[in-house]
């Protein structure tokens, strides 16, 4: 027996649903309500290209077979002796056979692109005002309806060959297991006005700042040029988006991140050498085992088979090191992130580009952190936990991991400004928890606002225990950790799962406890132990009745409801001015004089 | 599956309320006393807990009494029938864990204990490895009320809180039928007013 309680987008309680965005006039948009398709080269790109070739392969090593078989069924008096001597296309040839074989083939590619064409017909998609929409299938029909205000987010992929011709699939990341709803494809302009569409309502925005928005969005839609225009036009675009980056046309230049090329090369051929480490280390040990066992026989020649095992296993090796970094590398280029009045927009991948739109009140937690091999360059990365609405195959690909890091690797101003995007809310006194006491923390003069462990847990954390402790304030809980990883931990209380104690028969003896926030699926985990047993317990309490103060003040999740007067760029706003007052917290912190050719994009 | 111990939901006494209504059927016929470890270093949290009932432990104890002669039959099968005498080993250790299981098992029954505070309601238990959690009612996605048919036959059932997060897992185990439906109606209650975002 069980109770699911069913999101209702209504219970809340808090404010009503705003009135039903106005759609936009002049422009042609989707989200009307009505039934939508895709492109028709959809199945194309999505897999009808393998099949074609996969088709040409195996006729390739048939067709003997099949025209045998063929030839079998329709012309029995054929000589069906000369086949197996020559090569059969010889034989249709001077068998006078050649319209039959052209008709079958013909009939085939003709229920191919029939089949194609029933699938593309039968799948289609819908935005209503509450919900997003798609249905597909002939035989077995599938639909999938997705409310609105559960999104987690937008993800907009130009995969490289699609992008090529101007499509792009767009993905509405939902919340839970499985729960994407994926729209492949659609030219570029439709995916980024349907995004448009899907954020402004998901948003609650009043019907003012809709119209105003869509008057702005570009009307390649229904533009009056032709599509050999459009081809040439998106050829063109896509090009150029290789060049320069793509999606930053709304958003205002100074505010946007980017990394240098140089420095993102730089950071990943360092995790690279650590790769290729690992992987000589694995080398070594293989070799080590094997070499005395092959040269014990005594045998002359043993030398070569040294020499080809150590090519066969070297080789490989090295190679998957390259490319374990490369494919790090290219997914990471071109980064760039930028606020926009629907969430942060973050922007990479040199051929297949993707750009995630990530609203306001979706982000779980947030971490800062820097390797040891990163310090000498003052550089940091940041990852947050998010839902990811994939399966959970999908969860554990490299693509998902990539999908949690908001920052590959910036210098202190970089980190300045992306906490002051992905966390517009942080209050300002707390900004000293999070950089000078927390990222740089513990500081060596002066009070520590941080609960470290209890000196007698020192063995816990040998090398970190002065530094591993944890903060709370209204507005979240940081978590400061580690000494060769330094890593800070930011909990929002507003979206906080959970949070729970434990305690084993040593810690009572040494009276102190384990603290552990929880939060949804993702790299950061909430663990910190050692705590004193008096904190642990008063923290409980103290941490739970913050939070749910904190979830009163959120509106998060219907994001716009409550400022639609504000200018269009109010993120923006909100994250320039973090951001800068920020910076003049510390002044002094390193790297803060790479402001500038931060905001620039500098590609060498 | 029909209920007639079915008790009618606590009734909501408005939104200005502090505290969720502890109806007095969470606290029939369960533990009087719970049992805490005894080091002054101790994990501990004021306020009321409620208990759960003891007929979960003898639930449990029918359960693996089946399990255990089932593997007992099956291990002396394999030795004396089949002559496979390594089975003594398997067999062996599985039998003392279980035996071990239910040696602890009214003792970690004793600790096991929920309270429902303003904002979120606190779930622990163990005494050797003691764990406290804390739920924000306004996170719980689901509440889910399970029973198998021993646990049905004694009363008891299973009451589990999933929230975003795969690692709340809130699980209370021998719940009284009653207390169950009520704690779950009073926790859905609660929730729904203090819903907002994921």
């Amino acid at each position: 027996m069980s109770t699911p309680q069913q999101p209702d987008p209504r219970a809340d309680g808090m404010e009503p649903l705003p009135p039903v965005p106005a759609p936009p006039t002049g422009v042609e948009s989707l989200a009307d309500g009505e039934w939508h398709r895709l492109h028709p080269l959809t199945p194309l790109f999505k897999g009808g290209l393998v099949l074609i070739i996969v088709a040409g392969i195996l006729l390739n090593s048939f067709r003997d077979r099949l025209i045998y078989w063929a030839v079998d069924l329709f012309a029995p008096d054929a000589h069906l002796g000369d086949l197996s001597t020559g090569d059969p296309v010889d034989w249709v040839f001077s068998n006078n056979l050649v319209l039959l074989v052209l008709g079958a083939v013909l009939g085939v590619l003709i229920l191919l692109i029939a089949a194609f064409w029933l699938v593309w017909r039968f799948q289609q998609f819908r935005i209503s005002d509450e919900h997003v929409e798609v249905r597909k299938g002939i035989i077995f029909r599938s639909q999938r309806r997705a409310p609105l205000d559960r999104v987690q987010g937008v993800n907009l992929t130009r995969p490289f060959p699609a992008r090529l011709i101007g499509m792009a699939k767009l993905e509405v990341v939902g919340a839970g297991t499985d729960a994407n709803v994926p729209l492949e494809y659609l030219t570029t302009a439709k995916a980024e006005s349907v995004r448009a569409d899907i954020l402004r309502l998901a948003s609650g925005a009043r019907a003012a700042r809709a119209a105003r928005r869509s008057g702005a969005a570009p009307d390649a839609v229904g533009g009056p040029t032709t599509r050999r225009a459009q081809l040439v036009g998106s050829v063109n675009t896509a090009v150029s988006g290789l060049i320069e980056g793509v999606d930053l046309a709304d958003v205002a230049p100074e505010s946007v991140v980017k990394i240098p090329t140089g420095r993102l090369v730089g950071a990943q051929l360092l995790a690279g050498v650590l790769w290729l480490l690992m992987f000589m280390a694995i080398f070594g040990i293989t070799m080590a085992i094997s070499v005395p066992a092959i040269l014990a026989d005594g045998d002359p020649d043993a030398w070569i088979g040294v020499l080809i095992l150590t090519l066969t296993v070297g080789i490989p090796m090295f190679i998957a090191a390259l490319a374990i970094t490369w494919a790090q590398i290219s997914k990471s280029l071109r980064y760039s992130i930028a606020p926009t009045p629907d969430g942060v927009r973050i922007t990479y991948g040199l051929f297949t580009t993707i750009t995630e739109t990530i609203p306001p009140g979706r982000i779980f937690a947030v971490e800062v952190s820097q390797s040891l091999l990163w310090r000498p360059f003052g550089w940091w990365s940041i990852k947050i936990n998010r839902m990811s609405g994939k399966s959970v195959s999908q969860q554990q690909s490299s693509t998902a991991q990539q999908f949690n890091i908001v920052l590959p690797v910036g210098v202190a101003a970089d980190v300045q400004r992306v906490l002051g995007l992905i966390l517009p809310d942080l209050p300002g006194e707390d900004l000293p928890l999070v950089w000078d006491h927390g990222i740089q923390g513990p500081q060596q003069d002066g009070d520590d606002p941080y609960t470290v462990m209890a000196t007698r847990a020192w063995w816990r954390r040998p090398l970190s225990w002065k530094r591993h402790g944890f903060a709370v304030t209204d507005f979240a809980m940081l978590l400061r950790r580690g000494i060769v990883w330094r890593k800070l931990a930011v909990f929002p209380l507003a979206r906080l799962q959970g949070l729970s104690s434990q305690q084993g028969p040593i810690d009572r003896v040494q009276r102190v406890g384990y603290l552990k926030a929880h939060s949804v699926t993702g790299p950061i985990l909430g663990d910190i132990v050692g705590i004193e047993s008096g904190v642990v317990n008063a923290s409980l309490d103290d941490i739970a009745r913050r939070a749910s103060a904190a979830v009163q003040r959120d509106h998060g999740h219907r994001w716009a409801s409550d400022a639609d007067d504000a200018d269009a760029g109010t993120g923006a706003a909100v994250g320039h001015a973090f951001s800068t007052s920020f910076g003049g917290v510390s002044p002094d912190a390193p790297g803060s004089g790479d402001a500038a050719s931060s905001q620039e994009p500098r590609e060498s | 599956m029909t209920d007639s111990q079915m008790t009618p939901p606590p009734e909501p006494t408005g939104a200005d309320r502090s505290q969720p209504d502890a109806s007095a059927v969470l606290d029939q016929g369960t533990y009087e006393k719970l049992r805490e470890p005894r080091g002054s270093g101790r994990l501990d949290l004021d306020g009321t807990w409620h208990q759960i009932s003891p007929r979960y432990v003898t639930s449990q104890f029918i359960q693996y009494a089946i399990t255990l002669a089932i593997i007992v039959v099956v291990v002396l099968v394999a030795v004396y029938a089949l002559h496979q005498t390594w089975a003594w080993i398997p067999g062996g250790i599985v039998v003392l864990s279980i035996l071990l299981t239910l040696v602890i098992l009214p003792r970690q029954a004793r600790a096991i204990g929920y309270m429902l505070r303003e904002d979120d309601i606190v779930f622990r238990k163990g005494i050797l490895w003691q764990r406290i959690i804390a739920v924000p009612y306004g996170r719980m996605q689901l509440v889910d009320i399970t029973h198998g048919p021993l646990d049905r036959a004694f009363g008891v059932s299973q009451l589990k809180m999933v929230t975003a997060a795969a690692t709340t897992g809130v699980q209370i185990p021998g719940l009284t039928q009653a207390a169950a439906e009520s704690l779950r109606d009073t926790l859905i209650d609660v929730a729904e007013t203090r819903r907002t975002g994921l």
